[in-house]
């Protein structure tokens, strides 16, 4: 976690617009993330809080405008940890396969070490040996954010990390990322108003339609945002 | 990280998936045993037409057989999204080319060992002798046949119409290594056999252009 304290980034997205077809995902969006930021992401389905998740992570060029990064790796690709709708690992591989082909990639140091902690977190250990495609969907999750979390990336991109999570897990998931906001990691997460997690955030946006039309930094306004956004 | 690093842990799970799972490679044989067995009842050949005939065949089979193989290597990154992972973790996205290509390679190269007695008995051909040679000409094309195959793959993942558009760009782009595949093959099947280096050195100019071509616009392939 030291690691992403000395390497915290910010994010800045200038004039973004992302167009699948004729239809606007983003839509003219102009928005700075500070470092070490936490920001909950609110909207209703297709209000494009996962298009703006994956033009973040980089997976997704946008259409028109800018992504730029500040901080440690200015304008670099920070290779953030990213867990998505889908689990982002290998059904034909075990849990502890998966994590240990992603920490090589990633160049995890001690990596059997790493793995075997991070299974152990995510209350995987008994069942590390055992295929994905053996797994609930709560599982898979669980070694979604075990993956995302591997490298201790300087920024974090959850869309919706609770799904799926019975309370045991939402509780350690809470847990952990309170530890990484403290520790300087920045982290954009896209909640349902109901999540535990939402208590996390430091600065709560509302999109709608592509277009950032909430954002505040009071925690007592976040139910407001959340509420609004339909759940 | 590097490149190589990186495409070697790509290319293990490759293989680990693969051998869990067999579906590339049992379909594969199969695939190639079917049509070598109908071609062989289909007309009965004589030595002579066996040795101008078959390796034309051959070849046609182990093409055909790579249009099958090609489509799930991009697809089966679809399913739980695991392409956008790779792409997050690699520090040089070529490395993902470079294991699929290793693996297709592989895979399409164990599939022609395996079938290479099998056509012998059907067509009855000796390639006694010419094994080296074979064995570097059925290497070259399979690698051309990857490298082109696994670009195209790429592509064609993310279209609508996959399952057909696959094919329709495979085989018309990998005419070349069928026609230098299947000469350099006549050649050592020939009663007098010899090496067509010509052929090998075609296979192989093929082979490093499009990889090379990869190399450089490979990463435009993967994007969203």
């Amino acid at each position: 976690m030291a690691a992403a304290a000395e390497s915290s980034i910010g994010l800045r997205f200038e004039k973004v617009d992302k167009r699948y077809g004729a239809v606007y995902a983003l839509r003219n969006l102009t928005l700075a993330i500070a470092p070490g930021e936490c920001v909950a992401l609110a909207g209703r389905n297709g209000s494009g809080k996962t298009t703006l998740l994956r033009i973040a992570s980089c997976l997704t060029r946008p259409t028109r405008g800018t992504l730029s990064f500040s901080g440690v790796i200015e304008n670099q690709n920070p290779r953030a940890g990213f867990v998505a709708h889908a689990s982002m690992v290998y059904d034909e591989l075990t849990a502890q396969e998966n994590l240990l082909f992603f920490a090589k990639l990633l160049a995890v140091a001690n990596r059997q070490q790493r793995v075997d902690s991070l299974l152990r977190e995510v209350g995987l250990g008994e069942r590390k040996d055992s295929l994905v495609r053996t797994f609930s969907r709560g599982m898979r999750q669980r070694v979604a954010i075990a993956r995302a979390l591997l490298a201790d990336p300087p920024l974090l991109l959850f869309d919706e990390p609770a799904t799926g999570l019975d309370s045991e897990a939402t509780m350690w998931l809470t847990g952990h990322l309170a530890k990484l906001r403290d520790s300087g990691c920045t982290i954009l997460m896209s909640l349902h108003g109901e999540s535990d997690v939402v208590r996390l955030a430091t600065r709560a946006l509302r999109l709608d339609a592509g277009s950032v039309v909430a954002d505040t930094r009071s925690g007592a306004t976040f139910q407001s945002v959340f509420s609004f956004a339909g759940g | 990280m590097g490149l190589l690093s990186n495409a070697a842990a790509l290319l293990g799970k490759e293989v680990r998936t693969e051998f869990r799972s067999r579906e590339l490679l049992s379909t594969t044989i199969v695939f190639v045993l079917i049509v070598v067995v109908l071609f062989s009842f289909t007309f009965d050949p004589t030595t002579n037409e066996s040795h101008r005939f078959g390796p034309g065949l051959l070849w046609l089979a182990f093409l055909f057989a790579a249009s099958l193989m090609l489509q799930p290597c991009f697809l089966r990154e679809q399913a739980n999204d695991t392409l956008s992972a790779l792409r997050l973790a690699v520090s040089d996205p070529f490395a993902i080319f470079l294991a699929k290509i290793a693996a297709n390679t592989l895979f399409l190269f164990m599939t022609e060992l395996l079938m290479l007695p099998v056509f012998a008995a059907f067509f009855n051909v000796s390639f006694r002798g010419q094994l080296p040679g074979i064995l570097l000409t059925f290497f070259l094309g399979s690698l051309g046949i990857s490298v082109a195959g696994t670009a195209l793959a790429a592509i064609s993942a993310q279209a609508r119409m996959r399952e057909l558009l696959l094919p329709l760009l495979l085989l018309p782009l990998l005419a070349p290594i069928l026609v230098a595949s299947t000469e350099v093959t006549v050649s050592l099947m020939a009663p007098e056999p010899f090496m067509q280096w010509k052929g090998i050195g075609f296979l192989a100019v093929f082979d490093v252009v499009f990889l090379t071509a990869l190399w450089l616009f490979g990463e435009y392939l993967l994007e969203e």
